[in-house]
């Protein structure tokens, strides 16, 4: 086999020029592919860290129906302590979960004493939110930053809402809110900190102590909106869905939308539908979307590259069948089986494969270390000055590799095919 | 037992409708280690019958046998694996590889063809690259290399894989009268040092003189076989 490489790698030189075209055109495909998935893919993981990290954590698990209707932030879809019970003894018993944090969420008026806005908050337990969102304490726009989130009789606003309503850290304003009974509550906070404006969903959302919020509320029971699920390794999170969703199917309720008050929806295996539900991420941001267009590109340019490796690869071949032909009439003649002038055409286009997608690979990694080196910032959301630094799996660049070798030699077989099928008295006749 | 017995042998061409008989019932023997030539005008059928000897083609109708091998027998696969065995080519053209070097045109066979283990490779490459008085460029490349020298690697190439027999098309048709003297008496001292047969289609009257045998060939047909009084090989 390395003898009939050696020829190939001889044959490849006699046709210096149109080798190093086709080369070329092989290492550059390599290149812009792997460039593009590099800057692209940390793009991705940075936007989707961004919204993951600060707001949404990896899962979320609700009561089903809640995320239908979250709009309106529906507090009889909340999850009695039975369900978060058993949610909780869940994720306990999944080792690919980090952390978790139960949140309680409301909508409510905003008052600071001359004017009222609506405003939507987050009941958190602050240790355990900064753990789920690691990224929200750093991001407060005026206040303390990275330290505990909020405390009790302490509320942290948007940004939006605290220069609409005129509002500073350290002021005091007033919640209200309606409880799931139709009585309205009110209770007074300090303002500790204002959030930047944070991209995706709950971005815009307040944050207060779970217990201020079951307070004004006046909920009886430690009920749950949701819970926001960190896992350790966010490449695990369709799986982890699924295994979470179904060892959280067994709890069922009684009713698909059971009515407000339903005293029994909150734990317990019952005869009606789930009574959960496990959200990832991309199931509740819009941000999505764009990370699915950003894979769907990532598909687009490498059937682009296998264009370009198939279309240079396999004209460089059909040529030198055809400038060969006299050639290859002569080595059938003295004995060559077929199968071998196959093996030394197809040799060829392994060659041109391997060494373009080498080149290319080498050429690649040193753009994307250089890329690294130059760190150039940009915006994303509300959020400027984030760093660009490119990464790339080995798994991405042995895929990308094995997809070009493999379309060479594709492009070969052809041309390789037609060379060991050529009769030998023809081949030699050929002018 | 004869080297090559060919039975009323014929050879048709299709040209459209038009059937064109290449070869008309030709009866001749060729024994072991002898010098031979087919000799006649162009179109009178040589090559044909030189491809058909060398398992290139397969005739229309009656029997060739080779090495006795029936050769109708042979398919695709089975006559290159026959050819690689037991035949050696040599081209008017000469037709190296222009990539490869002298030593490495003469080893291709042994790569390509029979898979020989490098060690013994290189002592037959060297031995034959002697015996053609080549060795000293070894090293040269087709387009580095006079006519002469080309065919003289050509000879060793058709003989590297021990070939019982060597076909030669019209191998001094690109040689001056000097080279190609040279060339014919280098392919009879091949013929004495490894006793394999040279069987030649030619015009060459330096060939048709040297050769132990002349079958002269007009319209398909082997008119007559003249044999060298003296000249055979013992």
């Amino acid at each position: 086999m390395l003898d009939v490489l050696k020829i190939a790698g001889r044959n490849l030189s006699r046709y210096r020029r149109r080798t190093m075209l086709t080369l070329l055109l092989i290492i550059i495909g390599m290149v812009a592919v792997l460039l593009f998935i590099s800057v692209t893919g940390s793009f991705k993981a940075m936007m989707v860290g961004q919204i993951t990290d600060s707001v949404l954590g990896h899962l979320e698990v609700h009561r089903k129906g809640y995320v239908a209707s979250i709009d309106m932030l529906p507090l009889n879809l909340n999850m009695k302590p039975g369900a978060v019970a058993k949610v909780e003894a869940a994720l306990q018993q999944n080792p690919a979960v980090e952390t978790w944090s139960p949140r309680v969420k409301f909508g409510g008026m905003f008052s600071n004493f001359t004017e009222t806005t609506s405003i939507r908050i987050n009941g958190v337990d602050p240790t355990r939110e900064a753990a789920t969102a690691p990224l929200l304490p750093g991001r407060m726009a005026e206040g303390p930053k990275g330290v505990a989130l909020v405390e009790r009789g302490q509320i942290v606003i948007p940004l939006l809402l605290a220069r609409g309503m005129k509002v500073k850290v350290g002021d005091t304003a007033v919640i209200v809110a309606t409880n799931r009974d139709g009585s309205v509550n009110g209770k007074t906070f300090v303002i500790r900190s204002v959030t930047e404006a944070i991209s995706g969903p709950g971005g815009r959302d307040g944050y207060m102590h779970i217990d201020d919020a079951r307070e004004l509320l006046r909920m009886k029971d430690a009920e749950v909106s949701e819970i926001a699920i960190r896992l350790k390794n966010p490449a695990q999170l369709d799986r982890v869905a699924s295994s979470l969703g179904e060892a959280l199917g067994a709890t069922k309720g009684p009713a698909p939308n059971p009515p407000a008050g339903a005293a029994s929806a909150g734990a317990g295996p019952g005869s009606g539908q789930p009574l959960l539900e496990v959200h990832t991420w991309a199931d509740l941001s819009p941000f999505a979307s764009l990370a699915r267009m950003i894979d769907l590109m990532t598909v687009f340019i490498k059937v682009v590259l296998v264009s370009i490796v198939l279309v240079s690869v396999m004209n460089v071949m059909v040529m030198a069948v055809y400038e060969r032909i006299r050639e290859i009439g002569t080595i059938a003649a003295i004995g060559t089986r077929p199968s071998r002038i196959l093996s030394l055409f197809l040799a060829e286009g392994l060659l041109l494969g391997v060494i373009g997608t080498a080149l290319g690979t080498v050429l690649s990694l040193a753009a994307i270390y250089a890329i690294n080196l130059w760190q150039p910032h940009f915006a994303f959301g509300q959020q400027s000055d984030l760093v660009m630094a490119p990464t790339i799996a080995v798994g991405q660049v042995v895929t990308v590799a094995l997809l070009v070798v493999g379309v060479a030699i594709l492009a070969s077989l052809q041309p390789a095919w037609k060379a060991s099928r050529l009769d030998p008295i023809t081949a030699l006749r050929h002018v | 037992m004869s080297l090559v017995v060919a039975q009323g042998l014929t050879k048709t061409y299709r040209a459209g409708d038009v059937e064109v008989p290449a070869i008309k019932g030709a009866n001749f023997v060729i024994e072991p280690a002898s010098f031979v030539a087919f000799v006649g005008p162009s179109g009178s059928g040589k090559s044909t019958l030189l491809n058909l000897i060398g398992c290139l083609d397969h005739p229309t109708s009656g029997k060739l046998t080779v090495l006795g091998t029936d050769i109708s027998t042979l398919d695709r696969r089975s006559a290159a694996d026959f050819r690689g065995r037991n035949i050696g080519f040599i081209f008017q053209d000469f037709n190296l590889v222009p990539v490869l070097t002298a030593y490495e045109n003469i080893e291709y066979p042994l790569i390509m063809v029979q898979e020989w283990p490098a060690a013994k490779r290189r002592e037959q490459v060297m031995r034959l690259l002697k015996a053609v008085g080549m060795e000293s460029q070894a090293d040269k490349r087709p387009d580095q290399m006079s006519g002469g020298q080309k065919q003289r690697v050509a000879v060793a190439r058709a003989l590297v894989s021990n070939a019982k027999m060597v076909l030669a098309d019209e191998p001094t048709a690109n040689l001056d009268h000097d080279t190609a003297h040279k060339i014919i008496d280098l392919m009879k001292q091949m013929r004495d040092e490894f006793g394999t047969t040279f069987i030649f289609s030619t015009h060459d009257p330096k060939i048709m003189a040297a050769a132990e045998t002349n079958f002269t060939l007009e319209d398909g047909r082997v008119l007559s076989q003249l044999n060298h009084a003296g000249a055979a090989h013992a």
